[in-house]
């Protein structure tokens, strides 16, 4: 059965384009953005004809690349030319590109928008990688419950394979590129990306040793590169107009737009694409402002394995990897979680820490013990039955998950609590005192 | 016996795959079969084991790793709702107590007629649209209401 022809077309994006530097969604302000007549029109996949036909070097292309200041825009912030040096030049037999989508990080939802509203460009970015690192199949993961979004992309898949943008022989070269959708299905670890390549190979989702690095053993044992949608969507742009060009929309350390998530107490949750750098404050009012005319009481910048912040910390910032890091937590995937003056701080962690409990794949002890039993301790405060000692307790055992497990989840789950207790101690207290929350009474 | 659709439907799946890698396609495979059947039974599970020449616990494996395949009858209609934490700050409590209270179910069971089940799910990764819940691992509600969700519930009458 091949996949249907047609263009899944979707509704227009409901946030306010006005101050947002669209580059991975850049065909927002067209009237059928996810088509491929739309992004040809735009310029799409002229980039990709031009490394292939004018022969250009994987080098040249790679010190674009490292030039732009792109960094990996899944959460770690790695920079992604320099990934793409480490896949072996020479190789004899079949790499592979992998592209992660799936993005199940409460709060990120970013990845979703570039596959409804932009998804050739995503396509493009991948063909362009594959042919610099001579991947000549990839494989792009797409989270579970977003099944629409993975229709849409097998459509502009089969849109991009009729006119000869993917397939073999590739505008008459010798170049080949095979790209194929995966659907996961249910499970946050496999964002993680030996987990996911595990997933792909049809497999329970439990990450791998590293090393090696995917780069050098990946999908079916197979050199490998993983870069998350947005930063493969960020390469054709990034090529058309050069590094510099996307190095400068950005601040030191942090080249290029970026996609804010935004979600929790605003008045117009959803995605902004933005300059890095751009003041927490200006993000906020875009978002139009914390809902209900509320205070701001607290920020989840990047996920849930970031650190959360006060208000007034968060104010103070700028919105990059320099900024939040001086701040005090990082820029993660961009997954801002606002929080206003009504919000219970325990119960905030607690619906956190269950999550960790319940994603946690179960490999390394400390996180598939450690996870629950900080679950088990905060519902027993919110149950009206904690002891002070356990604001102790619940430090310690987070202590010796995080930099104990195979994989960052077990530091992912350790984050929240250590820094929930911290900035807001007195609600914990409070709660452990009183039996019940300081800010709701209940 | 796996429908000759579904074989039509994990043979595309295996052409995304090196030919001797079968297995790569468990995942699509368990999730075509339980679209199709509505729950996967343990049958079903070892109908895709022998289907793509894997050992049954390699299906099993994976069919009980990932949270969206169903290993009980869930009814015609799966109600999937976040209550993580961008959903829950857009109180999907209320929609969880309300569902509940119309269905007459709490979580992980079925109505008497066999219509519905609803499921606590975790981050469905749409939080911009929270308070949100998913039918049938397939159609995403956003933006929910109570009176959002009378209607969705009558449409699936």
């Amino acid at each position: 059965m091949a996949a249907k022809k047609s263009t899944k077309t979707a509704k227009p994006v409901m946030t306010d384009l006005k101050g947002q530097t669209l580059i991975t969604l850049r065909t927002l302000k067209e009237k059928n953005p996810a088509s491929l007549a739309t992004y040809e029109k735009l310029g799409g996949y002229q980039q990709l004809k031009r490394l292939i036909t004018d022969k250009v070097k994987a080098i040249d292309v790679i010190n674009q690349v490292k030039v732009s200041g792109l960094r990996g825009r899944g959460g770690a912030g790695f920079p992604t030319g320099l990934k793409w040096s480490f896949m072996p030049r020479y190789f004899d037999g079949t790499k592979y590109l992998v592209c992660n989508t799936d993005e199940g990080e409460p709060g990120t939802f970013k990845d979703r928008d570039i596959i409804r509203y932009n998804p050739h460009q995503l396509i493009e970015g991948m063909a362009i990688a594959a042919y610099t690192l001579g991947a000549e199949v990839g494989y792009n993961y797409i989270h579970g419950e977003i099944w629409a979004e993975y229709e849409i992309f097998e459509s502009a898949l089969a849109e991009a394979r009729e006119a000869g943008y993917i397939g073999k022989n590739l505008f008459g070269s010798n170049v080949n590129f095979d790209l194929y959708a995966v659907h996961g299905y249910g499970a946050y670890i496999c964002g993680e990306e030996t987990a996911l390549i595990e997933s792909i190979e049809g497999k329970k989702g439990q990450p791998r040793f590293k090393p090696p690095f995917p780069a050098s053993y990946g999908v079916f044992g197979k050199p490998t590169n993983v870069n998350n949608t947005e930063s493969y969507t960020s390469i054709p742009w990034i090529l058309q107009h050069g590094g510099q060009a996307f190095a400068d929309v950005g601040v030191a350390a942090s080249g290029g737009s970026k996609l804010f998530s935004v979600s929790g107490h605003v008045e117009k949750p959803g995605n902004y694409e933005v300059n890095m750098g751009m003041p927490f404050t200006e993000l906020l009012a875009m978002a139009g402002g914390v809902w209900k005319g509320r205070k701001l009481k607290a920020v989840i910048p990047g996920g849930p394995s970031t650190a959360v912040m006060h208000a007034e910390a968060i104010l103070e910032a700028t919105m990059d990897y320099n900024g939040l890091g001086k701040a005090g937590s990082s820029l993660g995937a961009g997954s801002m979680i606002v929080m206003d003056e009504t919000t219970c701080m325990v119960k905030a962690l607690k619906r956190l820490s269950y999550f960790f409990y319940e994603e946690s794949c179960g490999q390394c002890t400390p996180c598939r013990e450690g996870t629950g039993w900080v679950y088990r301790v905060i519902k027993r405060i919110t149950d009206g039955e904690g002891k002070m000692e356990d604001l102790d307790l619940l430090a310690d055992v987070s202590n010796n998950i995080s930099g104990r497990t195979i994989c960052a989840l077990g530091d992912a789950a350790a984050t929240p609590v250590l820094s929930f207790i911290k900035h807001f101690r007195p609600e914990f207290e409070y709660y452990i005192q009183h039996g019940k929350s300081m800010v709701d009474g209940k | 016996m796996l429908s000759k659709e579904s074989i039509e439907k994990i043979e595309y799946e295996l052409t995304k795959y090196p030919e001797d890698q079968r297995r790569a396609a468990v995942m699509s495979a368990l999730r075509i079969v339980q679209t199709e059947k509505g729950w996967l039974s343990p049958e079903s599970i070892s109908d895709v084991a022998q289907y793509l020449g894997i050992p049954e616990i390699a299906a099993l494996e994976v069919a009980t790793f990932y949270n969206m395949y169903d290993l009980e009858p869930v009814g015609e209609h799966k109600i999937t709702i976040c209550t993580n934490i961008s959903c829950m700050l857009r109180n999907s409590d209320e929609i969880v107590e309300h569902l509940q209270k119309k269905l007459g179910v709490g979580f992980n069971e079925v109505t008497k007629d066999g219509k519905f089940c609803l499921k606590e799910g975790e981050c469905m990764g749409a939080c911009g649209g929270a308070p949100l819940m998913s039918v049938n691992n397939t159609k995403m509600h956003e933006f929910l209401t109570v009176e959002k969700v009378d209607e969705i519930l009558k449409e699936l009458e």
